[in-house]
């Protein structure tokens, strides 16, 4: 049978059996999670080849995410950026408000089949941890986030919405206490406990097969939103743009538009307080090849190998890695990497919700203001494909601060502006 | 000047010679500072360690528990560089003549350069490296040069590993080979389960090389009990804790590492 939702890559655009795109990618990891991570490819592999799988994904993926999710024009959003046509692909309609959802149906039916009864993952703006959350509650498995501290403060809305969901949530103090440490500790966790636990790792980095999994998980944002626009503008996008942290969200919305020539594939890096400051995670524009968390591709490092500390607004972007095959198809020419700073991330944010009626994540915001820019370089005339790939409710109170919104004016120690 | 790999092998067949398992001490470089973990290494190498592993400290320890991490924070506020990392290896050979080999992972040898890194542990004296994210198969390049400048490369193998994957690991290292006595990052713990029993002598049927244990043993009793089925016990957080504990005063930590040395010792040699 053929799957509506479940489309993995079968054109070659697979990476190699050592799990390499082009120089990027492979398989770094410690002996005693040699033996767990082959199993999740071998069992991955299995799955493909069953079609009682992809059946029990789109069943889930239809009725309890709400797979497919519209595409929204947004005109008056688009009025400011040059007069370009702009579309969003509404994944912060999904179930949980985010495309995280996706990857971790995905994995949690492969954790079932694994016979595993335990999940760990790790969560920078808690739509990972959340989707992750509800995935164990739904089938019952035994669940632990792990969050950098800073994250569980700043994203306290989805601590508590997870440990509603019967989630552990594990706020992680080490290092400097945001994603990465997140996953440090994830890694951690999981070297103990492998036999019974499954990493359900939320982005398209990490050892292979990881970025080949996860990217193939989110594949049907891509080829919704290319059957929905040509059926809607009537052509193939300008560009098509997303925010990209790990990654996911972006590899899901490209991988289908890469044999488009035609379509520019343009992801949007947290810039911070600007690229020059030092404080950003604006990994492509700034990074150079390394290892990071099991595979070869951009970090933020220093001249001797270490990790530097990166910086974003957005809890979800602030993450020194990329997946390795962002790395390659920028490496190849084919993938656009621009930054976007927290200001104009924030300033999409408000536009978006003010012209639209639509509060997009912070995250999401830097694939918008990275679209405005892109409208304004091709006119009247352009057409461009936004990932929306999460609501804003979990931002609402770093929103509140940034833009003075509380009566009191976020008087308890936030920066009102 | 060519690296030690030989004193490195000749030192584990003399420990062997005497019929007791070898002692493979650990500290990272830097901690609590340069001259501080210098000291700590001469001090563990002096008072009963055969070899001493020196780590190279890293922004994310993902292998480390709480303790080696603690240890790598503060070596790596205190400035930590790979040229002092190199220095302690010198220098905590030239003052015992002892095997001396480098932990790290792999990014800062990576973005070093392998070759450059193996051609500068070679010239200090260094006898090896152990790079535990580094799996065989991504290793050949690294494993090149080592060989060029006289470097064992040492595998970490774990109670995961199939016999097919261990053969093929142990007949790409080279020096011991290091086995994780159980499923988990590093620092110490009660006991040392079965599993690295198991393992050894897994492990054996893979290879001649020797097969040191590491990861949790933290006392005397642990490294009799080692030492019975291994050619090498391996204890690197419970030193780092003596170190921890004595906070400011290194001379009351130097103490500390050389108490524990020395009972280690008595420890490796009771059966």
């Amino acid at each position: 049978m053929t799957s509506d939702y479940f489309i993995p890559d079968a054109e070659g655009r697979t990476p190699s059996a050592a799990g390499y795109f082009g120089a990027f990618g492979g398989k770094f990891i410690p002996e005693a999670l040699v033996a767990a991570v082959d199993e999740v490819a071998a069992e991955y592999e299995k799955a493909k080849a069953d079609p009682a799988f992809a059946a029990e994904l789109d069943d889930l993926l239809v009725h309890y995410t709400g797979r497919p999710s519209p595409l929204t024009e947004v005109p008056r959003f688009a009025r400011h950026g040059g007069g370009a046509r702009i579309y969003l692909k509404r994944e912060d309609l999904n179930h949980t408000g985010s495309h995280k959802i996706n990857n971790v149906l995905g994995q949690a039916l492969l954790t079932k089949r694994m016979g595993k009864t335990r999940v760990i993952a790790e969560t920078g703006a808690g739509q990972h941890g959340v989707a992750t959350a509800t995935a164990c509650a739904l089938f019952g498995l035994e669940c632990t986030i792990y969050m950098g501290e800073i994250d569980t403060q700043r994203q306290a809305l989805n601590v508590a919405r997870m440990r509603m969901l019967g989630a552990e949530v594990v706020p992680v103090a080490s290092g400097s206490r945001t994603l990465k440490d997140a996953i440090n500790e994830a890694f951690r966790d999981w070297v103990a406990n492998v036999d019974r636990t499954h990493y359900l790792f939320g982005t398209v980095a990490g050892p292979h097969p990881f970025p080949q999994l996860v990217r193939d998980f989110h594949r049907v944002i891509g080829v919704e939103a290319r059957r929905q626009i040509l059926e809607r503008a009537g052509r193939l996008p300008d560009a098509v743009a997303a925010c990209v942290g790990g990654g996911s969200n972006a590899i899901g919305l490209f991988h289908a538009f890469v044999p488009d020539e035609g379509v520019r594939l343009v992801g949007l890096e947290a810039a911070g307080h600007g690229v020059g400051s030092g404080e950003h995670a604006a990994t492509l524009t700034a990074g150079e090849p390394g290892i990071l968390h099991g595979s070869r591709s951009y970090v933020l490092q220093d001249d001797e190998g270490q990790i530097t500390e990166p910086y974003s607004i957005s809890a979800g972007l602030d993450y020194p890695g990329i997946g390795p095959e962002h790395a390659y198809l920028k490496d190849s020419g084919r993938g656009e990497y621009r930054p976007v700073t927290d200001d104009e991330a924030m300033q999409a944010l408000r536009l978006l919700s003010e012209t639209e009626g639509i509060i997009p994540a912070i995250e999401s915001a830097h694939a918008l203001a990275g679209a405005l820019d892109l409208g304004k370089e091709l006119g009247p005339d352009g057409l461009v494909l936004v990932n929306l790939s999460g609501r804003g409710d979990k931002d609402m109170d770093t929103a509140a601060r940034y833009f003075g919104l509380y009566d009191n004016g976020g008087n308890e120690g936030g920066e009102a502006k | 000047m060519s690296g030690n790999i030989e004193l490195l092998e000749s030192t584990l067949a003399a420990a062997k010679a005497e019929n007791r398992a070898a002692l493979v001490g650990y500290l990272p470089a830097g901690f609590p500072t340069v001259d501080g973990g210098i000291a700590a290494c001469t001090a563990l190498l002096e008072s009963g360690c055969d070899v001493v592993e020196v780590g190279l400290p890293h922004s994310d320890p993902v292998l480390d528990g709480p303790v080696i991490q603690t240890a790598d924070d503060i070596a790596l506020r205190g400035g930590v560089r790979i040229a002092d990392v190199l220095r302690t290896v010198r220098e905590a050979h030239a003052a015992t003549g002892k095997p001396v080999l480098v932990m790290t992972y792999w990014n800062p040898v990576d973005r070093y350069g392998a070759e450059r890194f193996a051609a500068e542990l070679g010239e200090a004296g260094g006898a090896g490296c152990i790079l535990p994210d580094l799996p065989v198969e991504e290793s050949e390049g690294w494993r090149k040069a080592a060989e060029q400048h006289g470097l064992a490369t040492v595998f970490v193998v774990a109670p995961s590993s199939r016999e097919e994957r261990l053969a093929r690991i142990t007949a790409a290292g080279s020096g011991f080979v290091y086995a994780a006595s159980l499923m988990g990052v590093t620092g110490t713990r009660e006991s040392v389960g079965r599993e690295a029993r198991d393992l050894v002598e897994r492990t054996r049927g893979t290879t001649r090389l020797p097969v040191c244990v590491g990861l949790g043993v933290s006392n005397a009793e642990q490294a009799a009990e080692v030492a019975e089925f291994a050619d090498g016990v391996i204890v690197g957080s419970a030193f780092v804790k003596r170190l921890l504990a004595a906070g400011d005063d290194l001379a009351a930590g130097l103490d500390g590492v050389r108490e524990l040395a020395s009972g280690l010792a008595a420890g490796v040699r009771r059966s």
